[in-house]
């Protein structure tokens, strides 16, 4: 005999049939405090199926594709973030199993991926690599906001570089929320982070804003904002809550693989702009960036 | 740019099983995504959990729930192999926010239902995925999760009222922490 729990469980999964969902629905009447449970829960089930439905409406990585072909050679290294081609597989009906097209269209993104991937890859490589010695490259300090030195770069620097490797080479979905919604996306981080944020605007020096995506992190909330030129480069400015007790610190640089990243923390947050792009470059948006958000009250 | 014909004969190539863990792709990265700290990770362990399923393919047997075998081989490789520390995801943040802004915006919900998953522990979240992006049975994700069948229901229990209290803290338990958020429609 299941548990009122229980029963209550599968009615909200839906897996109450014949005497037993009759009777659990006449329990659910005679109970208020029960009914209200009941139909939140089922609320927040539905709302949990539609973030998981829209969730599989993803492009499938190429090297996923030659694993579960198996074609690809166990322990085969993972490049994450350069797959520049993919397979726009699809699978929106679980009980299609091996339906032609998203084979068809699988099997064309392995082939790409195998037959153009090898640079992609030494560049993931070289840059994944980049973003675990961040702790013992040099730093060249200049114009401090404030003066104050640290040995070794915040975590949040090498989450900056590790998010621009994954997402800047990303085609269809680089943001989860596109710039025409930024407001409100600035808006929702600022009370999730509890302190006014704003994004900087470079339109002027040529790059507009694609739109940003939160991220995980180890303190809170982490934002990522993307900017594009008309070449098509990308730019990342990553945001993340540097706790209230942070000290600002100077702007640091640093450069390796094609990447660089000016990073520093001032206020609340602790901010990293990467662009695969020259010093004097990425100083000159650093800086930019810098003095907008330093109007911020 | 690649022929036709390179295409086909890769299709050809690839047997019914392969099919069906290629359909099943998508469905494990979702999980993966909530399971792991980042995308990269997620396609990692994705990407062996594939490969040990491929290796083992004559161990499946064919009419059984090839999707609970794929999940039960991810949910090991996870946690063994050490990938817990790196691949955990950390608490979500905490917000400040009363209910009630902008109650339209389906982006703005989206994001902190994700979030309030990732607050959840674990162990909890785990579970209520299976269930409701796997729509798994009870027993199934029992198999998959490796516990009792009692665990996974109180598991269960805990995810969902811990949810709720994120998502609509003034109707119960007031929360500790952790984003107060809008109701969902």
């Amino acid at each position: 005999m299941a548990s009122d729990r229980d029963e209550l469980h599968a009615w909200v999964d839906g897996r109450l049939e014949g005497e037993r969902l009759r009777r659990f629905e006449r329990r659910l009447e005679a109970d208020a405090a029960l009914r209200a449970e009941a139909h939140a829960w089922r609320r927040h089930d539905e709302a949990l199926r539609e973030l998981g439905r829209t969730m599989l409406d993803d492009a499938i990585l190429p090297r996923l594709l030659e694993a579960a072909s198996g074609s690809a050679a166990p322990g085969s290294p993972a490049p994450d973030g350069a797959a520049g081609e993919r397979g726009a597989a699809r699978s929106a009906d679980p009980a299609a199993y091996g339906a032609a097209r998203p084979v068809a269209a699988a099997a064309h993104g392995a082939r790409a991926w195998r037959t153009g991937g090898a640079q992609l890859w030494l560049a993931a490589a070289a840059l994944a690599a980049l973003s675990w010695s961040l702790g013992w490259v040099s730093h060249v300090r200049f114009a401090p906001p404030v003066q104050r030195v640290a040995a070794a770069p915040p975590a949040f620097v090498r989450d900056a570089l590790a998010a621009h490797v994954v997402y800047a080479p990303e085609v269809r979905h680089p943001v989860e929320v596109a710039a025409a919604q930024h407001e409100h996306l600035v808006q929702w981080l600022s009370k999730r982070l509890g302190a006014p944020l704003t994004v900087p605007s470079l339109e002027a020096a040529g790059w507009s804003l694609v739109g940003g995506r939160l991220l995980p992190g180890t303190e809170g909330a982490r934002a990522q904002f993307m900017y594009q030129d008309a070449g098509g480069a990308r730019l990342t400015l990553y945001v993340a809550d540097a706790g209230p007790t942070a000290a600002d610190t100077a702007f640091r640089f640093d450069r390796e693989g094609g990447l660089s990243a000016f990073y520093w923390v001032d206020g609340r947050f602790g901010y990293a702009l990467s662009a695969q792009t020259d010093r004097a470059t990425l100083l000159a948006l650093a800086e930019e960036v810098y003095r907008q958000l330093a109007r911020t009250p | 740019m690649i022929a036709p014909a390179t295409v086909s004969s890769t299709v050809h190539g690839v047997s019914p099983a392969h099919e069906a863990l290629i359909a099943l792709i998508p469905r494990l990265r979702r999980y993966a995504r909530f399971l792991c700290a980042d995308a990269a990770a997620a396609d990692d362990l994705v990407q062996d959990t594939l490969e040990r399923a491929c290796a083992r393919l004559a161990q499946w047997r064919a009419g059984s729930d090839l999707r609970a075998w794929l999940f039960t081989i991810m949910h090991n490789l996870f946690v063994s192999d050490g990938r817990r520390p790196r691949h955990r995801f950390e608490q979500a943040a905490e917000g400040d926010v009363e209910a009630g802004a902008d109650p339209t915006s389906g982006w703005e919900a989206a994001l902190d239902l994700a979030n309030a998953l990732r607050a959840l522990p674990e162990a909890q979240r785990q579970v209520l995925l299976l269930v409701a992006f796997e729509d798994l049975s009870y027993e199934q994700v029992a198999t998959v999760v490796g516990v009792p069948v009692g665990t996974v229901m109180s598991r269960l229990s805990r995810a969902r009222a811990g949810l709720h209290a994120l998502l609509e803290p003034a109707a119960g338990h007031a929360p500790r922490s952790g984003p107060r958020l809008r109701v969902l429609k």
